[in-house]
């Protein structure tokens, strides 16, 4: 039996964080611990109400003791009673900017990914730049799947041929058209698709009353106004 | 028949053992892949032909076998009672077989196996070079067994470990007998089995499964395959005493489904294992109950990874997750999960046949027991060869493989897989264990073994390795999605003549970040292959990059064909080979080669008998 579970309901755990004895509740990933204490850590695949996924890997942390120590994502590492975490060491900072320059050169254009490396002060980008839209965070995927309860994406292909679309590429009546991907997108710099999307600067259609009700019925909007539900019902093709 | 009881399973096998003439002929034809790849089916089709025209059906057995081991001697047969071993065999052989090997019990010397260097020819099969150094207590039993029959297994023995078990022993009892015999796992990870099963027995839920991993993918390697073609009953025996000691009731082998023969035997076996009652419920009326089903393989390499297995198991794309919390706890459905590879089930049986003290006094200090490697590439044996721990690559490579054909020099040896390290003469004499191996930077890994010559440039297979990987990360984490490909660019360049000094740094950084941070075995260990060739042979990456040569002469970008005049005596083969047609002379005059047109395909190199090609 693992040390969480023998743990009485409610009692915390005490670990070492950046060299600080630190309390947290045994149900935490390490990166809600983190947090918790106001540590900022890059991530870019996690999100607060979805499950961890574990991918863009910028969330490390160097975990253990002496020189057996192994670089963890804290997203999805539990956090264990008497585990020693370092969240800024020379190793992680080194990962953290290898991986974010790898992203970078996927996806040259993202600003949030430019405004990360300006964090992390990574300066230069060593390979050629793919020019790709997206990350292949999976937040989307999940969203789709957990909050909004349609699975209507998901990933195709395989390794670098890895993308994410409905299955087999077509339009489905799964998805509802919510936004909610886009929503939750991290890189999206996708333009604006309202009623005028030719003629007007993005954003310029903004409108601040929630059309989406009516057109879809008791659906809830769980969003902040997505600029989705701009598209009048006739649009939505 | 379903056996109720131990005493009924040792009564049938007694049964089996007294209906069996020790003295009569059996001829054992190798069915393993080898083999199968060179007619072997036809050759054993000829002995059934051959036999009952000779009217010598009843009075001869003929066996088709799993792999013998030594394919590069195939199609393989062993004639007992004497345990004669003819090899390769074709089918106009057969009839000189049975007329005088089994109707006048004469030698055919034609058919045995040579020893150049002796000058002698050799009988048995334990006297041959490649089989004498061997410990072969796995593959052993291949040649006594059809696969498709319980009763061979019986006969040899099958069995008797689980009668031992659920007869007269209590569940702890078979553990301490893992844990002490050292028996660490065959998969790649080398984790201790007994620790395995231990921390799936202790982890809470009344629901728990055992897994046999049969995902093999590696290049070159078939040494599960091999085992569960040959003999399926000895890695489903070693199943059930697992799920017994865990407290399993139902287990899965995952299949590769590239493996067809291995999928029916293996299918085969568990349903005479059922008709039998060795499996369901209350086997030999212990009261303990388990069952095996057989899931095909999703034909990813990676579903060879624990976790992305059991994703697959599940219906889900075989993508592996982050196993900071053990599949011992939660694994398959979430569910307590005890996953071992086909070799590793196979060693427990004789475990507890034969006793941990036995098991643990065979090997080194931390690595105990018998491994089976595939040794292949450039070696004169090619074949399985399974050997005690500790034994030596150089033993290894040019004992029982004979050396390097051709009379080239020794360059390299990959171990463990596509992610394992290239390891160079220097470190030949090194005892092959889980640590010795990590020390230089490469694996045990599952067991493959390509040896590399001369000819052979690092850097090129590098970038054959890394592309591999690529193309079988599952994309799913960004280090080893983005990692790798920027790794096999490098290297590209790198091959082609475009790299720089700095690249290697990257390729050192890039690596770095791949061990520390990727979400799975195959992206931690992907580096190997690039971080070992830089490690060696850095001086072939500098000749690359600096000089623009290839020292091995294989990166096509680098390298320029032309004739040598002194040599050539004008014969034309290479002009009338030549695909781009960009040689040209006369007959008997010295030919020329327009560099401007030359492909460099490298056919006129190998076809010229005079060594008058040149490769710059």
């Amino acid at each position: 039996m693992s040390k969480k579970s023998e743990k009485p309901r409610g009692e915390m755990i005490s670990f070492m964080l950046n060299g600080a004895q630190v309390q947290a509740d045994p149900k935490w990933s390490l990166l809600e611990a983190i947090q918790f204490y106001g540590i900022s850590i890059p991530t870019l695949c996690h999100d607060e109400g979805l499950t961890p996924y574990g991918v863009c890997r910028l969330c490390v942390v160097e975990v253990g003791n002496g020189s057996r120590t192994k670089i963890v994502a804290s997203c999805m590492h539990p956090v264990t009673e008497g585990l020693n975490v370092r969240t800024h060491s020379n190793r992680v900072i080194k990962t953290r900017k290898m991986i974010l320059e790898l992203l970078i050169a996927r996806c040259p254009s993202s600003k949030k990914l430019q405004d990360m490396a300006a964090m992390l002060e990574l300066k230069e980008v060593r390979f050629d730049p793919l020019n790709d839209d997206c990350i292949l965070c999976g937040l989307c995927v999940r969203m789709c799947e957990e909050q909004m309860i349609a699975k209507a994406i998901g990933y195709a292909g395989r390794g670098t041929q890895r993308y994410i679309t409905t299955p087999f590429d077509m339009t489905t009546d799964e998805c509802r058209k919510c936004g909610a991907c886009m929503y939750i997108c991290p890189v999206i710099e996708l333009r604006c698709q309202g009623p005028q999307a030719e003629t007007t600067l993005c954003s310029g259609c903004i409108n601040t009353e929630p059309v989406c009700a009516p057109i879809y019925g008791e659906a809830m909007c769980f969003m902040v106004p997505c600029l989705s539900c701009v598209k009048k019902p006739e649009d939505v093709k | 028949m379903k056996l109720s009881s131990v005493k009924e399973l040792e009564d049938l096998r007694k049964k089996i053992q007294s209906r069996r003439d020790p003295d009569k002929p059996c001829i054992a034809v190798c069915g393993g892949p080898g083999c199968l790849a060179k007619q072997c089916l036809q050759v054993r089709d000829e002995f059934i032909k051959e036999i009952s025209a000779k009217g010598l059906k009843n009075n001869v057995d003929i066996r088709t076998t799993g792999c013998h081991g030594y394919c590069e001697r195939g199609p393989i047969a062993l004639i007992f009672p004497q345990g004669i071993f003819y090899q390769r065999l074709s089918i106009d052989d057969v009839a000189e077989i049975v007329d005088n090997t089994i109707i006048n019990n004469k030698i055919v010397p034609r058919l045995l196996y040579s020893d150049v260097e002796a000058k002698q020819v050799i009988e048995k099969e334990n006297d041959i070079p490649f089989y004498k150094k061997q410990t072969r207590l796995i593959l052993g039993n291949n040649s006594m067994i059809d696969p498709h029959s319980i009763e061979d297994y019986l006969a040899i023995g099958g069995y008797s470990a689980l009668g031992k078990v659920l007869g007269s022993m209590k569940s702890f009892e078979v553990l301490e007998d893992i844990k002490k015999s050292g028996l660490r796992g065959r998969g790649g990870g080398g984790f201790h089995t007994g620790r395995k099963w231990e921390s799936t027995r202790d982890a809470p839920g009344d629901i728990k499964y055992v897994i046999c991993n049969a995902d093999e993918g590696d290049p070159g390697a078939f040494m599960d395959r091999s085992i569960l073609e040959g003999n399926p009953h000895s890695v489903l025996e070693g199943m059930i005493i697992g799920a017994y000691t865990i407290g399993s009731s139902e287990g899965y082998v995952y299949v590769r489904n590239e493996y067809p023969l291995a999928l029916k035997n293996v299918t085969f076996a568990i349903k005479q294992a059922r008709e039998l009652g060795l499996l369901g419920n209350n086997i030999l009326g212990s009261g303990f109950s388990f069952d095996v089903k057989v899931n095909r393989g999703g034909g990813a390499f990676v579903c060879g990874e624990s976790t992305a297995l059991m994703a697959s198991l599940e219906g889900k794309p075989g993508e592996p997750r982050a196993k900071y919390i053990h599949t011992s706890e939660k694994g398959l459905w979430d569910k307590p999960s005890n996953l071992n590879n086909v070799e590793t089930w196979a060693n427990v049986p004789m475990i507890i046949n034969k006793g941990s003290e036995w098991y643990s006094g065979i090997g080194t200090e931390s690595s105990k027991g018998t491994k089976v490697f595939s040794l292949v590439g450039k070696i004169n044996n090619t074949g399985l060869v399974e050997v005690p721990m500790g034994m030596t690559l150089r033993e290894i490579i040019f004992d029982i493989g004979g050396g390097i054909p051709g009379g080239k020099a020794f360059k390299a040896v990959q171990t463990g897989g596509p992610s394992g390290g290239c390891i160079p003469e220097e470190h030949l004499d090194i005892p092959v264990d889980y640590e010795r191996l990590t020390e230089v930077g490469s694996m045990m890994g599952s067991g493959g073994m390509i040896v590399m010559d001369e000819d052979t440039c690092m850097v090129d297979l590098a970038k054959y390795f890394t592309n591999f990987l690529e193309e079988e990360s599952c994309g799913k984490c960004v280090p080893c999605r983005e990692g790798l490909r920027r790794m096999g660019e490098i290297l590209k360049d790198i091959t082609q003549g475009k790299g720089s000094m700095e690249d290697l740094l990257l390729i050192e950084d890039l690596a770095g970040m791949l061990k520390d941070a990727s979400l799975c075995g195959l992206g931690i260990t992907a580096a190997n292959p690039v971080m070992s060739t830089l490690k060696y042979f850095r001086d072939e990456y500098v000749a690359h990059i600096t000089d623009h040569k290839c020292p091995a002469g294989v990166c096509r970008e680098l390298i320029t064909y032309g004739i040598d005049p002194d040599n050539c005596t004008g014969c034309g083969l290479c002009k009338k080979n030549c695909p781009p047609e960009a040689i040209s002379g006369e007959r008997k005059q010295t030919h020329v080669l327009d560099t401007e047109k030359c492909i460099k395909c490298g056919i006129c190199y190998d076809v010229c008998k005079f060594d008058a090609v040149r490769k710059e």
